[in-house]
């Protein structure tokens, strides 16, 4: 028993002392010291992923790939590096599966378009669940109003979870592609893509799986799911804005059109024809974001050295310490109860709006995310103009969530 | 001075009691239970200002040459920030809202609300009552 308890100390303490490597937290807002509780919209960045972008651009920078200096060479080679760094991280089999993206909205605008050119034709069909992120159903309606296909959306129940009997009832020939998210954003709830994937490959239709919110938390082998597409942002997980990344199985990126057209795509240009280049430059057209791929790298290494096992368990700890303590609050209406939840908890008061809790709050230094957080779908599902969100990231501690429970007291209090 | 600005600085006499944001805010909350309501057969998609965050619904009533507003929203902060606009604007004559220049806003602290980014449907709804001032206006000229 005490052994037991040693050992979990410890390793909180560990991960405690982590807060420091992230210096925006020091912030006074309004007064108050910073709470941030929005790391599901943006996670903020340790030392080391600013240092690794600022020591590229005075040490290394030169446009990559072509140049015949040493220089041109050397950042080659460490935008390269990053790429299998990326590979590794998910499991990939080949680091030309790893393209290179702005975020998660471009990867799944680059496969909806590209893929959608190449095998979505009339009359078939897309499946989308109703948790979806905006980025996860606007590229695919697009894509099915251009082909004059159907976009088909499974339920999902009171809790926040797939109904997975209506999942199963709506896979068909018909269907030339599925695109769910791994953890929902609004409910933080995680999906069982693994099963989901299963049940789609029996009818050899491909998934894509939008994994914005599950990098930050949680191991991701793209083999051992299966999955024909896995798209992510590297803001999300303490890497650099403005850079993700799109996974995607070999035979199927070869299968599909160029999604960009210019430098770096091509083997050879002549005003008649135009042969494209190898994975994965075939989709990176243009001088790549060099900087922040070295950036997204070295945030993976930083969430390697800590373990994401270890933060998976600290986020649930303080998911179920949250919890507790905010259901206290009369009124307190979790919106999304899944078994398997991450890091998010959603919720309103009584009939306050969100947007009167949140202007609160931020007024003594918490910040959250208030309104229909890119899923109004999901908040119609609900019949609610929106929730107030806090989010964790390895940097939030049990402190954040008692000055969170007070502040809201506080808030509810003028409120009603 | 006009009759606006007289408002804005009585409004600004009025939060220079209030040093806590607590009180600013409970202060703010009071005013929009005092709000002129908009008429129910208002509260439709013809008359909503759409905000990402929250929703307001503004009429517009002209009376000669002036213009009497009504309007509500679904959050409460908002609902008084629109009541201290209204205070302001309402019932002053269509060419003064037009040209009015709102420094009560910020002066108060609560430009932040105003802000483009803030997307609570304020701004628009300020953009809206200043358009119905230029209308009502230049209808004045046509009229008269």
């Amino acid at each position: 028993m005490e052994a037991f308890d040693v050992d979990t100390t410890s390793m909180k303490n560990r991960i405690g002392e982590r807060r420091k490597d992230f210096p925006i937290l020091q912030r006074q807002m309004n007064g108050k010291p910073l709470v941030f509780l929005d790391s599901a919209a943006s996670s903020q960045k340790p030392d080391v992923v600013t240092s690794a972008i600022k020591s590229y651009y005075d040490k290394t920078h030169a446009n990559v790939h072509r140049g015949v200096y040493q220089l041109s060479q050397e950042a080659t080679d460490a935008f390269e590096k990053s790429r299998a760094t990326i590979q590794s991280f998910i499991n990939a089999k080949h680091s030309h599966e790893v393209i290179f993206v702005r975020g998660c909205t471009e990867g799944i605008n680059l496969v909806a378009s590209s893929y959608g050119d190449a095998f979505i034709r009339e009359g078939d069909e897309v499946i989308i669940t109703t948790l979806e992120h905006h980025s996860n159903i606007v590229p695919w309606q697009m894509v099915c109003e251009k082909k004059g296909a159907n976009l088909k959306v499974v339920h999902v129940d009171e809790a926040g979870e797939i109904d997975l009997d209506d999942y199963k009832s709506k896979l068909s020939s018909k269907v030339k592609m599925v695109a769910v998210n791994h953890i929902s954003n609004t409910l933080g709830t995680i999906n069982p893509v693994k099963q989901m994937i299963d049940m789609a490959h029996e009818l050899d239709i491909p998934v894509l799986v939008d994994g914005a919110q599950a990098t930050p938390h949680m191991k991701i082998d793209v083999q051992a799911l299966d999955a024909d597409f896995y798209v992510f942002s590297g803001h999300k997980m303490y890497g650099p804005t403005g850079i993700g990344v799109l996974y995607g199985k070999e035979h199927w990126l070869n299968k599909m059109p160029p999604y960009h057209g210019g430098g770096e795509m091509i083997k050879t240009v002549t005003f008649e024809k135009t042969t494209y280049n190898e994975l994965p430059f075939k989709f990176e057209a243009g001088t790549p974001n060099i900087a922040d791929s070295i950036g997204l790298a070295a945030a993976v290494d930083y969430i390697g050295e800590i373990g994401l096992d270890v933060i998976s368990e600290h986020e649930n700890d303080l998911l179920n310490y949250g919890t507790d303590l905010l259901s206290s609050i009369e009124g307190m209406r979790f919106i999304g109860t899944a078994k398997a939840k991450a890091g998010v908890i959603s919720f309103l008061v009584g009939d306050i709006h969100p947007y009167d809790i949140g202007t609160l709050l931020d007024k003594q230094g918490i910040a959250v995310r208030t309104g229909h957080h890119c899923t109004q779908p999901l908040m119609d599902h609900y019949g609610i103009p929106g929730t107030v969100r806090a989010s964790f990231g390895l940097y939030n501690n049990m402190e954040d969530l008692d000055r969170l429970y007070e502040a809201l007291t506080r808030a509810v209090n003028i409120l009603s | 001075m006009s009759d606006i600005n007289k408002k804005q600085d009585e409004l600004i006499e009025e939060f220079k009691f209030f040093d806590d944001w607590m009180d600013k805010y409970e202060y703010i909350i009071e005013m929009g239970k005092t709000l002129p309501l908009i008429g129910e057969q208002y509260k439709t998609e013809d008359y909503i200002i759409k905000g990402c965050q929250s929703r307001v619904w503004l009429h517009a009533d002209m009376k000669g040459e002036h213009v009497h507003f009504t309007a509500d929203s679904d959050a409460i902060i908002t609902k008084g920030i629109i009541a201290l606009l209204i205070r302001v604007l309402s019932g002053e004559k269509a060419s003064d809202i037009a040209k009015a220049d709102l420094y009560f806003i910020d002066k108060i602290g609560l430009k932040e609300h105003l802000s483009p980014t803030r997307s609570n449907g304020l701004l628009s709804m300020l953009k809206q009552m200043k358009m119905y001032g230029l209308v009502a206006d230049s209808k004045g000229l046509v009229d008269g």
